[in-house]
């Protein structure tokens, strides 16, 4: 176990030394204390590290991550696991705005709540989200799954794609071209997977699947009004 | 960018220590705004019937004893002077209107930066740092502050375009965001006899809010209008004699996270300004939600989610 202090350490020597470890040194624990708020701890990793940061971290919590599993004993800012590509990201507290943000794949588990703009822009990553989740949850959601298990805000799924986005709790208003959507056989399945791997005993039956009506990612000019 | 503090204390024994727990967070926000840097502190209230001033001079070698022993003929009142780097504080038993008259009639160059029972303002260009320093700020004591650190956007690095702003009896306003209509909305106050000193537009949210009180608005009211009469993206922390108000735009597209324990609330543009805070490890951390009023007091010493 290796143990690095944010109060003695600068982030950028953390961030230095993890992109500097030579393949191999996978399944070693990396420990990150006093992380007091400071933006992008153990971002762009591509190892397979398990990192734990014992606290709060600031905005950009592993950004970009690659193959390495990052825990969060507090709360995150800005833009956790923004762009992450693999891996794993769990925040143990509550997620600031557009966590999981542009992510193309990989997991992020929200054990709290996750404000505005929660996997905007997701491109295949999980996200799970065991609270509720802010407005424009998944806005422009291309690919991958999202589940909250608590509410939505706003405009959920404003201009999806092709995201799938599960939710258990009340939706305040859904964005343009996003619907309500049948839960069909393989959407159990997919959603009693994602709840069973995160260790949740949720019943499916009680969450909704929303998705796109597709009518707004290929322009026709009669919907111009609509955007 | 800016930054934005806010630091409202729920138990009373940590009321001598505001200013230490106060004076890291606002340095922390150094990067967001190194330009200027203010504070609002309340406590100190003077005697129902007085009121207290907050002013500064363009003049650094204002002779201060001069202007109080002015306003004690004038009044036929003491006032009490006390003096703090370029502010002055001066206590006095005086209506506001009366004595705002009086001094802007008379002093056209002085900047009365506050009027209250119990607030004070002191706000000034340069870091954050030399701004607690200068005026003394971890050995301040009160009940609850607000702060702002400033990256100039909409009009010049000055004293006066630096925030607070006063925006009536012991009412603040510190911003972080700009506001696209407030040049529009400046003339329309105008008409209305709202007066403005700067280009600024978070003067403008200010005036706003004055006017809206001024009509017999409610804080709570007003805030809630200026979320239809107010274009661009802002959060705004006011404070008030009781406590202070958090308000983010519909979009929320600029940072707040907010802190309690059950010693204080607190709030700030980013966390690593609360990181400090005695207990924050164990506090409820969240993002305040858009186009809500949430507000702290000590009338009502728990957390207000607006309408």
């Amino acid at each position: 176990m290796n143990t690095v202090d944010l109060q003695k350490q600068s982030v950028r020597d953390l961030n230095h030394a993890l992109h500097q470890l030579p393949e191999g040194n996978e399944n070693v624990g990396w420990e990150i204390l006093n992380p007091g708020g400071k933006h992008n701890i153990a971002c762009g990793l591509d190892r397979e590290l398990n990192i734990r940061v014992d606290g709060h971290a600031g905005y950009y919590c592993a950004g970009m991550n690659k193959r390495a599993d990052v825990t969060v004993t507090g709360n995150v800012g800005v833009g956790v696991a923004e762009n992450m590509m693999s891996g794993s990201v769990f925040v143990q507290g509550n997620a600031g705005q557009s966590a999981g943000a542009t992510a193309r794949g990989g997991l992020l588990v929200i054990d709290g709540d996750a404000a505005a703009r929660c996997g905007i822009s997701m491109k295949g990553v999980d996200i799970v989200v065991k609270g509720s989740i802010g407005h424009m949850g998944a806005f422009m959601g291309q690919a991958g799954r999202m589940v909250v298990c608590g509410n939505a805000g706003e405009a959920l799924g404003d201009s999806l794609y092709e995201a799938r986005i599960y939710v258990k709790g009340s939706v305040a208003s859904l964005g343009a071209d996003c619907v309500k959507k049948e839960m069909r056989g393989q959407h159990v399945q997919e959603l009693q997977e994602l709840l069973y791997a995160n260790g949740l005993n949720e019943n499916v039956s009680e969450f909704t699947r929303y998705g796109s009506q597709r009518n707004l990612y290929h322009f026709q000019v009669d919907n111009a009004l609509a955007y | 960018m800016c930054g934005i503090v806010g630091l409202y204390l729920k138990n009373p024994s940590l009321e001598d220590r505001l200013g230490e727990l106060f004076s890291p967070m606002l340095i922390e926000m150094t990067d967001r705004g190194p330009d200027s840097a203010g504070f609002a502190i309340y406590g100190d209230e003077v005697a129902d019937g007085y009121v207290k001033l907050s002013l500064q001079h363009t003049n650094d070698r204002f002779p201060w004893a001069d202007l109080a022993t002015w306003l004690t003929d004038e009044l036929g009142e003491e006032a009490d002077l006390s003096e703090h780097a370029t502010a002055a504080v001066i206590r006095v038993k005086a209506t506001e209107s009366a004595v705002r008259d009086l001094l802007e009639e008379n002093y056209s160059d002085l900047r009365i930066m506050s009027i209250g029972r119990g607030i004070e303002i002191r706000k000034e260009i340069g870091l954050p740092q030399m701004v607690s320093d200068r005026f003394g700020l971890p050995d301040m004591k009160g009940t609850h502050i607000i702060g702002h650190t400033r990256m100039a956007t909409e009009s010049a690095v000055t004293t006066e375009g630096s925030h607070p702003f006063s925006t009536g009896m012991d009412l603040c306003l510190v911003h972080n965001g700009s506001l696209s209509n407030h040049n529009r909305l400046r003339s329309w106050l105008k008409r209305q006899d709202i007066k403005f000193k700067t280009d600024n537009d978070t003067e403008v949210a200010a005036g706003y809010l004055s006017w809206r009180l001024r009509e017999g608005a409610t804080l709570q009211e007003a805030l809630e209008t200026a979320l239809c009469d107010l274009d661009g993206f802002y959060t705004f922390a006011v404070g008030t004699r009781e406590g202070f108000a958090v308000l983010r735009d519909p979009i929320a597209c600029k940072q707040a996270v907010m802190a309690e324990t059950v010693d204080y609330v607190a709030m700030a543009t980013e966390f690593r300004s609360l990181a400090g805070l005695p207990g924050i490890a164990n506090a409820r951390i969240w993002e305040p939600e858009p186009g809500q009023v949430y507000s702290w007091g000590r009338k009502a010493a728990r957390t207000n989610k607006g309408t």
